[in-house]
């Protein structure tokens, strides 16, 4: 049943995201690709919808994978399933366990999971750049060069890099993501 | 019980507005709750918001549910915290669905997919900057600096060897990990204090 599906694999998400927004990208990118409910090309154009409309990302990302896959109740079930966890934790905490943020235990599983979560999104960006610039999937793919992504990469990490020196402020994501779309209209069509 | 329905309405009309209006998630939604609030409605006490923040911050679920959740018990009980929680998804869930019902659609058009091809390398570099600003503001030991280099490359190898291991056995182990360190340091420390005895 693709609404229990739905439901089950976005409380996993939910229930193992740490470090909010991108922190759930690794375990995502994993279940809809294992699941065959995106193509990774699909995905991306999927979080940057998400990253441009209002609300918080993992909420939209679950609506929306819900919604491609099984309509109205599919994003219905999907949203439920990443919020529920949050929902009956911090309930929990709130209501019982007000000082369990404060045991030496905690901070030391989260202080492991901290630097875990860090190179699980490092190591999906790698993952990312490596399919969209060199075609590389896997050790069997032949490597071919799309050198026109590569233009558009370096462009964007060069401006994300040196604004911030000058405007002491980072780039925008939404300014970002509009700047790499004019880039793409350019080269692309 | 009258007072307590009003009051979880004026909660779910604020999360609803708040849901509407931030974007890029988590972090820029702490400033707006923090606005609402402590600095015009005074509901909540300032270092009372950065105790709920940190917690926010460190258990599972995107941040800003967690911070909506918090802030909708502390104000109103299990009612509260359920009106503000689905006030926050609210708009979320009916952009994205009504965007969803015209996506394709949209994809199709020429200068749309080719923008799109540009705005996947947008994506690209958003994560790997978000990763790295957690790089950046992460305390460095040698152990956490090891685990972050270990995690990247086993990611990418796992990945391009095809071999499946689940992101949840990686933040398992970064927890047993980092109780490990714990309790070693502790024996550690008692030994120490019962030999200097």
């Amino acid at each position: 049943m693709i609404f229990v599906r739905l439901f089950l694999t976005f409380l996993k998400i939910g229930a193992v995201s740490f470090g909010g927004g991108y922190g759930m990208i690794s375990l995502i990118r994993e279940e809809v690709l294992s699941h065959g409910w995106l193509t990774e090309e699909q995905l991306l154009r999927f979080i940057a919808v998400s990253e441009s409309t209002p609300g918080p990302i993992a909420v939209n990302m679950a609506t929306f994978i819900g919604a491609s896959q099984a309509g109205f109740m599919g994003a219905l079930a999907a949203t439920f399933g990443v919020v529920l966890p949050s929902f009956v934790v911090i309930l929990l905490i709130a209501a019982l366990l007000k000082k369990v943020m404060k045991y030496a235990g905690v901070q030391a599983a989260l202080g492991g999971i901290r630097p875990v979560v860090t190179g699980l999104i490092l190591g999906t960006a790698l993952i990312l750049l490596l399919s969209a610039i060199a075609n590389l999937r896997t050790v069997h793919d032949a490597v071919l060069l799309d050198w026109k992504a590569g233009i558009v990469f370096a462009v964007l990490a060069v401006s994300a890099t040196v604004y911030p020196k000058f405007r002491r402020k980072s780039f925008s994501p939404i300014l970002l993501l509009l700047f790499s779309g004019v880039m793409g209209i350019f080269l692309y069509l | 019980m009258e007072n307590r329905m009003k009051k979880s309405f004026k909660l779910f009309f604020i999360m609803l507005k708040i849901g509407l209006f931030t974007f890029g998630g988590g972090y820029a939604m702490i400033a707006l709750l923090e606005n609402e609030f402590v600095s015009k409605r005074r509901w909540i006490q300032a270092d009372e918001f950065a105790d709920m923040v940190a917690i926010a911050e460190s258990t599972p679920g995107p941040i800003a549910i967690n911070a909506a959740t918090y802030i909708g018990y502390q104000q109103n009980g299990v009612l509260g915290s359920a009106a503000a929680t689905v006030g926050v998804c609210i708009p979320s869930f009916v952009i994205i669905f009504v965007i969803s019902l015209f996506f394709d659609a949209f994809q199709q058009i020429r200068w749309v997919a080719a923008a799109f091809k540009g705005i996947q390398i947008g994506v690209v570099v958003l994560i790997l900057s978000a990763g790295l600003k957690m790089l950046r503001q992460m305390r460095k030991t040698i152990c956490s600096i090891v685990c972050v280099v270990l995690t990247t490359a086993s990611l990418v190898l796992c990945s391009l060897f095809a071999i499946n291991f689940s992101s949840v056995f990686y933040i398992l182990i970064g927890a047993v990990i980092g109780l490990s360190i714990y309790f070693v340091k502790r024996l550690w420390e008692r030994r120490k204090t019962e030999v200097g005895k």
